[in-house]
């Protein structure tokens, strides 16, 4: 009888101690030893997959480590979750102690208060303010204050259109205004081959462009005190423009608005279904794909013309990849020293060649490589004709609300239902009173 | 047993204080054998409930997310949004609360249905019994994110099985859309269907191992066909297993999640938009937890609700009987 009481209480003392074992062990972020200490960098998927970007990053790491005895564990976190392991990590104080972050989050971001602010002294450490360039600088934060990340990758919208494809249908340059890319989205589509892709089902994809022809337009989706001002006229006209493709003017195939993962319809502008998509500067992703790069074409996105009165000359967003600091980190000067080698001219060269992205430091622009037309066209682009998207803490509930409605059109439009303008009106009514409560 | 504890006393006169401890050390084992599991369920279930009630009293948007406990208070500011139906937020959230009872009672009542149709027609040995119920297990057995994510596959437009199947068949003219418009919501309840029902199947076989052979000779010989044996022998007698079966069911499939997300991902098409991924967005995709917070806490008095209702209900009905 006793032996056995023994065992039982025995079994039960052990049970209960697994738990208290398991949340002892619990990971912390950085290293204890002050010499050597260890940094946790979460990357966002730049590349065409998550174990592609840790092939890129791994020799750039390995450089930091032989340079500075500091080493980086790096994990390359989908886009699917990125933010939502960012506001974990925020609500929890246990995060990494450096993190890629889409360019626009910034001043939502910047809101919660838990990144380092790049005030003069902090940007100082990084190597000072005046090395990057003023548009990738413009999408760091709420306009008025100190940036909550620096420039890490910058990137813009342009139209990508087949040049073998163009040349076959006898169109002689790509289309200037948004006449002329119907005009040749209709000559280029017959027999299941479409002229322009669109990635109907993402939500950045859509509020990108949205953004842009509102922008066209003379609209814009916050007034000066930060308030949402969705549903305006110029609003509405921008998204009726976008789902009038599919609908009116029939150029982009109505099974685009299934396309959610935010590679699909670069994959149709790749492998030759499509001969136009609007999509960020992506001569890394197309290669990989295996398209031909004498028929990769790049152009400024088309204009209204004539230019509706307030409409700016807009074509893209700025678009980019930050690198912030959480507040909480136990490794502030490593992993301000990690920050400045990553923005250090050799390291925007090399990182930037391989994603096909922009440099974000104006010195990365000597080196040759930057010189091919399409990136000569991408930073025409970035310095003359790119806007921010509204540097308001609400930037990220306003993405999610108006892509989401703009995917719901697209639906309505692919399953036969006709949008039309009051329709648009409401939906951007809706998405703004969802962010006012 | 008083007795006998009695006639032990006597008999143990000489040391009382060993038959006492062990005697309590005994009626303690059970609590000390439970309590890891009450630590793991407070821990893991109930704290995070009771901090997930507490958040829906709090202003708690992407301002305090680093700083939680210095939300605002909002008092009852979340519930009044949540349950204004002239506001966009109520009108959605009342939106997706029918869509997901319809849901619920179409997977429920063709997942049942078609667990009992199978249990009964296994329920004779016949040969190769044993790999016709493998295979009915097969859907349920599967990871969920595999087996939905491959329907998603499926159920594409242009690219997927299910339309090149419908076309070779000329059932259809044009290819439709599965997983956007109107025919999402059906595309999820096949889905759900064909998880959920292997489920019943398998509680219903097992509810009828119980019933005797007998009477299914005795309803035979009065000249009862199968129909009428069902209705008269098999379903009284598993009405306590169909009340636990049916409950269960309904909960699971109303609070599904994965289902859902994996098939149509974070931005569902509104006549498919379950309420758990709706509180999801309402959440972590719009930043305002407080709001999702009181959604989560109005969803659970309502599951709460039909429990406690469809149990007393249950109760009553077996007292009478």
């Amino acid at each position: 009888m006793r032996p056995t009481k023994l065992r039982a209480m025995a079994f039960v003392a052990t049970l209960a101690a697994v738990p208290l074992a398991a949340c002892s062990s619990s990971s912390s972020s950085g290293g204890s030893a002050a010499s050597h200490p260890t940094l946790t960098y979460w990357a966002s998927n730049q590349g065409t997959s998550l174990q592609d970007d840790q092939q890129v990053l791994a020799p750039q790491i390995a450089k930091f480590t032989r340079e500075t005895g500091i080493k980086v564990n790096v994990q390359v976190i989908p886009w699917t979750t990125l933010l939502t392991q960012i506001t974990a990590a925020t609500v929890s104080g246990k995060g990494p102690d450096v993190l890629n972050i889409g360019n626009t989050w910034s001043p939502s971001l910047q809101a919660t208060g838990a990144f380092v602010q790049f005030t003069p002294t902090v940007m100082s450490q990084v190597g000072g303010s005046s090395r990057f360039l003023t548009g990738s600088l413009s999408a760091t934060g709420q306009p008025g204050k100190p940036p909550t990340a620096v420039p890490l990758y910058s990137l813009a919208y342009g139209l990508y259109y087949n040049k073998a494809q163009f040349a076959a249908a006898g169109i002689s340059s790509p289309p200037g205004t948004w006449a002329e890319l119907i005009a040749d989205g209709k000559k280029l589509t017959r027999n299941g081959h479409w002229g322009l892709a669109i990635e109907g089902g993402s939500v950045s994809e859509n509020i990108h462009l949205a953004f842009e022809l509102s922008q066209q337009q003379g609209g814009a989706f916050f007034d000066t005190a930060a308030k949402p001002t969705f549903n305006t006229p110029q609003n509405v006209a921008a998204v009726k423009q976008m789902i009038d493709f599919m609908q009116a003017d029939k150029v982009t195939n109505p099974a685009d608005a299934q396309y959610s993962k935010g590679t699909e319809a670069l994959t149709d502008f790749a492998t030759g279904k499509t001969a136009m998509v609007i999509w960020q500067a992506s001569a890394g992703s197309l290669a990989k794909l295996g398209m031909n790069p004498a028929d990769i074409g790049v152009a400024p996105v088309p204009l209204p013309s004539p230019l509706p009165p307030g409409g700016k000359t807009i074509t893209s967003m700025v678009a980019g990849i930050n690198l912030a600091v959480f507040k909480d980190t136990k490794n502030m000067s490593a992993a301000l020293k990690f920050v400045k080698f990553m923005t250090s001219t050799p390291e925007q060269e090399t990182l930037n060649q391989t994603y096909g992205s922009l440099p974000t430091v104006s010195a990365a622009y000597s080196d040759p490589a930057f010189h091919t037309p399409a990136v000569t066209t991408f930073r025409s682009i970035l310095s003359g004709s790119a806007a921010p998207m509204p540097g308001v803490p609400q930037e990220s509930n306003f993405e999610t609300t108006v892509g989401t409605a703009i995917i719901h059109l697209y639906a309505d439009a692919a399953t036969g239902k006709t949008v039309t303008s009051a329709m648009v009106a409401q939906a951007l009514s809706l998405a703004q009173q969802q962010l006012g409560g | 047993m008083v007795d006998t504890i009695r006639a032990e006393q006597p008999v143990a006169a000489s040391a009382p204080s060993p038959p006492r401890s062990r005697r309590r050390r005994r009626e303690l084992l059970p609590y000390l054998l439970l309590l890891p599991a009450i630590c793991l369920e407070l821990l893991i279930h109930i704290g995070p409930m009771l901090a997930g009630v507490g958040i829906s009293f709090l202003q708690l948007t992407q301002f305090y997310l680093s700083n939680w406990r210095a939300a605002p208070f909002a008092g009852t500011a979340n519930y009044a949004v949540a349950l204004n139906l002239n506001g966009a937020t109520g009108q959605a959230l009342l939106h997706s609360f029918t869509v997901t009872v319809f849901y619920t009672i179409l997977v429920l009542a063709i997942s049942w249905t078609f667990g009992l149709v199978a249990a009964v027609l296994t329920q004779r040995s016949f040969r190769g019994r044993g790999l016709v119920r493998t295979v009915f297990l097969i859907p349920f057995a599967l990871p969920v994110f595999a087996s939905v994510i491959t329907w998603n596959f499926m159920l594409q437009q242009q690219t997927g099985a299910v339309n090149r199947i419908l076309l070779a068949l000329h059932l259809t003219r044009g290819p439709p859309f599965w997983l956007i418009g109107p025919n999402s919501f059906y595309s999820l309840v096949i889905v759900a269907v064909w998880r959920t029902w292997p489920f019943a199947f398998l509680i219903l076989t097992a509810g009828m191992q119980s019933i005797p052979a007998d009477l299914y000779e005795a309803a035979a010989l009065d000249g009862a066909g199968i129909g009428a044996q069902v209705r008269h022998v098999t379903l009284p007698l598993l009405r306590p297993v169909n009340r636990v079966l049916l409950l269960v069911l309904f909960l699971w499939t109303f609070n599904d999640f994965t289902t859902p997300f994996t098939l149509f991902g974070s931005a569902p098409p509104t006549q498919a938009d379950i309420i758990s991924i709706h509180i999801y967005e309402n959440s972590f995709v719009s930043w305002n937890f407080g709001t999702g917070s009181a959604m989560s806490v109005l969803l659970l008095l309502f599951l709460l609700l039909v429990t406690g209702v469809y149990l007393a209900i249950g109760q009553r009905g077996e007292r009478h009987a």
